[in-house]
């Protein structure tokens, strides 16, 4: 079953066989380094530019750094930390992203295992609309979200932190952040878990398992993979979103997660916009540890030995 | 430990879409009933409607003196071996043996007895803490079997499970699994599409095809007396020797042969003589039948020869004597054994003799 893969023979050197093989293993690389360095030059022009001096920064484009190496200076980083209310959007910032993660990634776990594998009317109807919703862009809910949330619920800002219950002004972010996340992470993991032998289910309902007791025991953890990069892709776009948070919570600086604080930093004129760069390198921090500490998860042939021998 | 029977069992997924016809069976307690037939004749969902995988659509299944139909899967007292082995594969292997009676909330102490005790009969323990993925097919198989050996149900349910392993660990496990089936004293209904397997295994075999159950029987009244045509064909490597025949006082007349049929048949009725190839050897009796065959091909297997040839119109095989010098284009007198005859009815494929 392992072994199987390697028997593929080694076709002579200069044959057509081996040129194709050749001619395509080589457009994959090039394909491959390409979209990295068309990726990675934007993002390395703003890491040197976050490391040089305001004058500079505005008058030449990053890559004269070469040529006067010596220019280097970490004011912007230096600057950009001292400004008072960093430490506060960077709490914020988590307090918006995890809850907003766990939520549309748990609901859409146990949705997507109902349409994978438990059968109700209309399922497959109710499925394709939620792939449907996939399309809608996420600023046309807002003026019809954001005015049941005032008018019917009232819950603004202001209202939430007069409760003086910690956290609840967040909540209408929350859900609203779950609601545009939750067709897609529904989608990805609907797939995932069809994918995953039904052997399994059925032995499981043999051995006196109920539904729960699958969705724990054998679908959670024959699904990590899909559940890791599923977090990592929803904490991204939490922790990188601006427009969701300045809509649902606004700007006042107890609640505004650091996307928001960031875009503070510069006035419409340009001012302070050398702060950006180091900003923008400083709030890169977490989603890079997240996506390392998780990376262990992407393990392949999690169902070996499973099924078949 | 339970009888099971099948009462008039029909398994429909649309109007015309009938797999299951029409099913009868009484399979005894502790009894080896393997179900066999090609592949889609249905064997696997008559499995599967006394699993609990499958809805019954009409009639009804009893586990011991209990109507099964409406109850749960789990609440059948049956265990099942999938082809596949199903194992969980993020558990090892004492978990998934444990599983079931985890499930069943038994006593530690009880699940952990049972387990090795699963284990020590099938000489899994030293794999015991292994992942599925870190054992072979044969091993994966045996905690399959473990799995279901565990929970000591009433029935046990096979799945064509050693179709996954290759010949040699065939063999060997079609051994283990009857040594099993008697130190367990328990009902085993076992699904193949394997007639060796169904032969060596079976108390008792059960021939399905498109859905109609075509015999029940031991394997040597199956394989003496095979209710019709399609039986006689599926059961028995090489296959029985059909030959177009008709009847006329008190024999029957092929195109290169006449056999004297030792039953009378209607005059004038067609239909097909059957013959095993054993019943053609090289010695041939005063009076009785000879066939004169023109032999295309030799096939020597050291304990049998194996002669595929020609009579009159007719192919046909014959299992000789390994000493009989024989090569490919002779032509030989072979004598034919009048009590292994068949004959099967031209329209409805009964046999008739």
């Amino acid at each position: 079953m392992t072994v199987a893969a390697a028997a593929r023979p080694v076709p002579t050197t200069f044959s057509p066989r081996w040129i194709a093989d050749r001619l395509s293993a080589y457009t994959l690389h090039i394909a491959v380094i390409g979209l990295t360095i068309a990726w990675l030059v934007p993002t390395v022009g703003l890491l040197i530019s976050s490391f040089r001096p305001q004058f500079l920064q505005v008058t030449t484009g990053w890559w004269s750094a070469f040529s006067n190496p010596t220019q280097f200076t970490i004011d912007n980083y230096t600057a950009m930390l001292e400004q008072s209310n960093l430490g506060q959007a960077f709490f914020n910032s988590f307090m918006i992203a995890i809850p907003a993660t766990v939520l549309p990634v748990t609901i859409g776990a146990f949705a997507a295992y109902a349409f994978a594998w438990m059968n109700f009317p209309g399922r497959n109807y109710i499925f394709l609309a939620l792939v449907g919703l996939l399309a809608v862009p996420l600023q046309l809910t807002f003026i019809p979200v954001l005015h049941f949330y005032v008018q019917n619920l009232h819950w603004t800002t202001d209202n939430l932190e007069a409760t003086g219950i910690p956290g609840l002004p967040w909540v209408p972010l929350w859900l609203a952040h779950a609601g545009y996340g939750l067709p897609f992470s529904i989608y990805l993991l609907a797939n995932f878990f069809r994918a995953l032998p039904s052997d399994l289910f059925e032995s499981a309902e043999i051995d006196g398992a109920g539904t729960l007791t699958v969705f724990f025991r054998l679908v959670m953890p024959l699904s990590v993979p899909a559940i890791a990069s599923l977090v990592i892709f929803q904490f991204l776009w939490v922790w990188n979103d601006l427009l969701v948070a300045l809509i649902y919570v606004g700007s006042s600086a107890e609640v505004a997660p650091m996307t928001v604080n960031l875009a503070n930093l510069t006035t419409s004129l340009g001012a302070g916009s050398n702060l950006l760069t180091a900003a923008a390198f400083f709030s890169m921090i977490v989603p890079l540890i997240v996506f390392l500490s998780l990376q262990r998860y992407f393990v392949r042939g999690i169902l070996a030995g499973s099924v078949k021998g | 430990m339970a009888s099971v029977t099948y009462d008039h069992v029909v398994k429909r997924y649309t109007a015309d879409v009938t797999v299951v016809k029409d099913f009868n069976v009484d399979i005894k307690d502790k009894e080896f009933m393997v179900l066999v037939g090609p592949s889609g004749c249905g064997k696997s969902t008559a499995l599967r409607m006394l699993a609990g995988l499958e809805a019954i659509t009409e009639g009804k299944i009893l586990i011991g003196d209990r109507v099964v139909n409406n109850v749960a899967a789990k609440d059948r007292d049956i265990a099942m071996v999938f082809q596949s082995y199903a194992l969980y594969p993020h558990m090892s292997v004492y978990d998934n043996m444990a599983f079931p009676l985890q499930m069943a909330h038994m006593k530690k102490s009880e699940i952990d007895k049972r387990v090795r005790n699963a284990s020590r009969i099938l000489g899994l323990d030293n794999f015991l803490k292994r992942k599925p993925r870190a054992l072979s097919g044969g091993q994966r198989q045996r905690v399959a079997l473990g799995r279901a050996i565990v929970r000591s149900p009433k029935v046990f349910l096979l799945d064509e499970p050693l179709s996954n392993l290759d010949a040699k660990l065939r063999g060997q496990t079609r051994v283990e699994l009857q040594k099993l089936h008697r130190d367990l004293q328990t009902t085993f209904i076992y699904v193949t599409h394997d007639q060796v397997e169904a032969m060596t295994m079976g108390d008792r075999i059960a021939i399905m095809n498109a859905g109609i159950l075509q015999q029940v029987g031991t394997p040597g009244e199956i394989y003496d007396h095979p209710a019709n045509l399609f039986v006689a064909g599926f059961i028995g490597t090489p296959t029985m020797n059909f030959i177009p025949a008709n009847v006329t006082n008190g024999s029957a007349k092929a195109s290169g042969f006449e056999v004297k049929l030792p039953k009378a048949l209607p005059a004038g009725s067609k239909g097909t003589l059957g013959f095993r190839p054993e019943a053609v050897t090289d010695r041939t009796t005063d009076g009785g039948t000879t066939l004169d065959m023109k032999v295309d091909v030799v096939e020597r297997l050291g304990s049998d020869q194996y002669l595929y040839g020609s009579v009159g119109g007719d192919q046909l095989t014959a299992r000789v004597d390994p000493r009989m010098a024989v090569a490919p284009g002779d032509r030989v007198r072979l004598g034919l054994d009048t009590r292994g005859l068949h004959f099967f009815d031209g329209e409805s494929e009964q046999a008739l003799l």
